[in-house]
């Protein structure tokens, strides 16, 4: 490819921080957060995502397209999850009794 | 792979222009792949919301341990993927060979971890498939039912996605045996590079959703 490549040693500083941020997750998971857990352990996977995409998946190296198309993948998932769960949780809602 | 052919196509005003197209066109899929895969994160979701307690009962069902095993392995496939797409750029087909061979057993080694899991689960009548025994013992079994449902079915979508990837692993490795993939022909390694990841970044969701909630 003629783009930048990253070098041998990012790659290898991504892979240390995945398998970090993994015995963070798993930790975590030991401990009582009660509604905090799932909020921490998604906060750890986002982390990890942005990693690979960013390092692994070269992202940082990629045309200005590519980064919008990455991220309308991304903005079509939360619009999907957030609008489904706009009905779920006000169902139930109700102004008189 | 005919070296004496143009490494680009006609239709292509340079080879930069040829490589950006194909990494745009990948990146296009995975958005389809992001929305295939989130329809079924949303039904967890929508699960979990109702169902909170017996997702967690149900989660202390799995395999902690190998669990994380699988996903040092798959984090250790992905690195020497990265390194493979490096070697191929750098025109190293040795280095190249050794890499896709690599990923490509860390793969088979993660089908077979995700393999043994499934048995247990068969084994202790927690697989909800093809109408076989299903016991639950805490209350709400069929919360459990929609718990264990995902769980085969999430992971089940992601090996096939695997099993897939390491079909164009092999067809990566005799293209790299006969010397091609190297420098300006690499872009079918750097493609292939990005959908690997993408099944990783799967597996980084799943892991904790189904396995670490408990």
């Amino acid at each position: 490819m003629s783009q930048a490549q990253p070098s041998v040693a990012s790659l290898i500083v991504t892979y240390v921080l995945l398998l970090v941020l993994l015995v963070a997750t798993v930790a975590v998971a030991q401990i009582e957060l009660g509604v905090l857990a799932m909020p921490v352990a998604l906060a750890i996977a986002c982390t990890k995502a942005l990693l690979i995409i960013v390092y692994f998946m070269h992202l940082k190296d990629s045309i200005s397209l590519v980064w919008l198309t990455a991220a309308i993948g991304f903005v079509w998932l939360v619009h999907m999850i957030a609008g489904t769960f706009g009905d779920y949780l006000t169902r139930g809602w109700s102004l008189f009794s | 792979m005919a070296s004496t052919e143009s490494a680009v196509a006609f239709q292509f005003d340079d080879l930069e222009q040829q490589q950006q197209s194909a990494e745009l066109g990948m990146w296009v899929f995975l958005a389809t792949e992001v929305l295939f895969f989130g329809g079924l994160f949303l039904v967890y979701a929508i699960y979990h919301f109702m169902y909170p307690d017996t997702f967690h009962e149900a989660s202390k069902h799995t395999n902690v341990v190998l669990g994380t095993v699988n996903t040092v392995v798959l984090m250790t496939s992905g690195l020497l993927m990265a390194l493979a797409v490096h070697a191929a750029h750098d025109g190293k087909r040795n280095q190249l060979i050794w890499m896709l061979i690599g990923t490509t057993v860390l793969g088979l080694v993660f089908l077979g971890i995700k393999g043994i899991e499934y048995y247990d689960k068969y084994h202790h009548h927690l697989l909800p498939l093809f109408g076989w025994p299903f016991e639950w013992e805490g209350h709400s079994p069929g919360a459990a039912t929609i718990f264990f449902s995902l769980y085969v079915v999430m992971t089940g979508l992601h090996a096939i996605h695997m099993i897939i990837g390491i079909g164009i692993l092999l067809v990566l490795l005799v293209g790299a045996y006969r010397g091609g993939l190297l420098r300006e022909r690499s872009t079918p390694v750097h493609i292939f590079g990005l959908y690997w990841h993408f099944v990783d970044i799967v597996w980084v969701f799943l892991f904790p959703l189904l396995y670490l909630i408990g």
